[in-house]
C-alpha cells in the first residue's frame, strides 16, 4: 500500500482539499451542465395533444389527452400497466413491476414528456397537434 | 493491507448496507433514476485508499448482490451499465493526475446517469429518453460534489488506518 494520494498518483496530501485544477475544472463542467439544463427548461414547451404508448418498441396505441379514459396496456397475454388520461394529464397509475418507478413519475402534459416502465418496455410520450420543437429538428 | 479479504468484505457489507438505507429514503424527483448514489462513497473511498482493482471488484460484487437482494434482473443491467462507466470515468479522472477527489467523484455521478440513460434508451428502443438527460446531468452533478466532498473526508480521516 502506498501513501493516500489525495490528487492523482504524483501529488501527496497537502491538508488543503481542494485546488486550483479542481476549481477551474467543476466551474467548467458545472457551467456546461447548466447550460444544458437551461436549454431543457427554456425550450417552448406546448402542450401535448395526445399520448403515444409504445411497447418493445412498437405502436400500442395513440389516445387523445382531452378525453377522458382509462388504457390498460396489455403485452404477452397479461396487463401491465394502466394508464389513465384525466384533464388533459396521462398518468401511470398501475404497473405489475416490483420498483413501480413508472407509477410514482408525475402525470405528463406537455410535448415530449415521456414515462418509462422498464420492465414492461412501456413507453408513453406526449405528442403534439402536429409535429414540433425537437422532431422538425431531428428530421 | 494485511487481511485484504476479510477488509474488502467489510467493505462490501457496507456498500450493501448504503443500497439498503437508500432504497428506503424516498427521495424522488418525479424523475426515475435520481437517487443520491450513497454507495459510491464507499467505492471512492477505496479507489484512493485500496487500489483500483480492489475497488472495481466491490463496486462489480456489490451491483449484482444488491440486485438480488433488492431489485430484479432489469435494476442489475441498469446499475452494471452506470456502475462501471462512471467506474472507469473515476479511474480516468483520478489517472490523469491532476484532479482531486470533487472532481473523480462529480464526472462518475455524471457517468453514471449516462450510462443508465444509454441502456434504458437500448432497452425500452425509444430515443426520445435522451429529453430527461439534462435533468439527469445536473442531479448526477450534484450528487456527485455532495458524494465527493463526504468521501474526501473518510479518505483524509480513516485512510491511514487501511495500511
Amino acid at each position: 500500500m502506498q501513501g493516500i494520494l489525495l490528487h492523482g498518483e504524483d501529488r501527496e496530501v497537502t491538508g488543503r482539499r481542494v485546488q486550483k485544477n479542481d476549481v477551474i475544472f467543476l466551474s467548467v463542467l458545472f457551467l456546461l451542465v447548466l447550460a444544458a439544463a437551461g436549454f431543457f427548461f427554456l425550450l417552448p414547451r406546448q402542450a401535448g395533444a395526445r399520448v403515444e404508448v409504445t411497447v418493445n418498441g412498437e405502436v400500442y396505441g395513440i389516445y387523445e389527452l382531452d378525453t377522458e379514459q382509462e388504457i390498460p396496456i396489455v403485452s404477452e397475454g397479461r396487463t401491465t400497466n394502466l394508464l389513465v388520461i384525466s384533464q388533459g394529464r396521462a398518468d401511470m397509475t398501475e404497473a405489475d413491476c416490483p420498483d413501480k418507478l413508472c407509477v410514482h413519475q408525475r402525470a405528463i402534459s406537455k410535448n415530449n414528456e415521456t414515462i418509462v416502465c422498464l420492465p414492461n418496455r412501456v413507453v408513453v410520450r406526449v405528442t403534439g397537434s402536429e409535429e414540433s420543437g425537437l422532431d422538425s429538428v431531428a428530421k | 493491507m494485511r487481511n485484504k479479504v476479510a477488509y474488502l468484505g467489510v467493505f462490501l457489507a457496507l456498500a450493501l448496507v448504503c443500497s439498503y438505507v437508500e432504497s428506503l429514503i424516498p427521495f424522488c424527483f418525479g424523475i426515475p433514476g435520481v437517487k443520491l448514489g450513497l454507495t459510491n462513497l464507499v467505492v471512492v473511498f477505496l479507489l484512493y485508499c485500496a487500489g483500483t482493482r480492489e475497488a472495481l471488484a466491490v463496486q462489480t460484487a456489490r451491483i449484482v448482490l444488491a440486485g438480488f437482494l433488492f431489485g430484479n434482473l432489469f435494476s442489475i443491467l441498469y446499475s452494471l451499465a452506470g456502475g462501471l462507466l462512471s467506474f472507469l470515468v473515476m479511474w480516468l479522472v483520478r489517472r490523469a493526475g491532476r484532479f482531486g477527489v470533487l472532481p473523480v467523484s462529480v464526472c462518475g455521478g455524471l457517468a453514471h446517469n449516462v450510462g443508465q440513460i444509454l441502456v434504458a434508451m437500448f432497452v425500452v428502443e425509444s430515443y426520445q429518453l435522451i429529453y430527461y438527460l439534462p435533468v439527469l446531468l445536473v442531479a448526477g452533478a450534484v450528487t456527485g460534489l455532495l458524494i465527493g466532498a463526504a468521501a474526501q473526508e473518510m479518505i483524509l480521516r480513516l485512510g491511514g488506518r487501511l495500511r
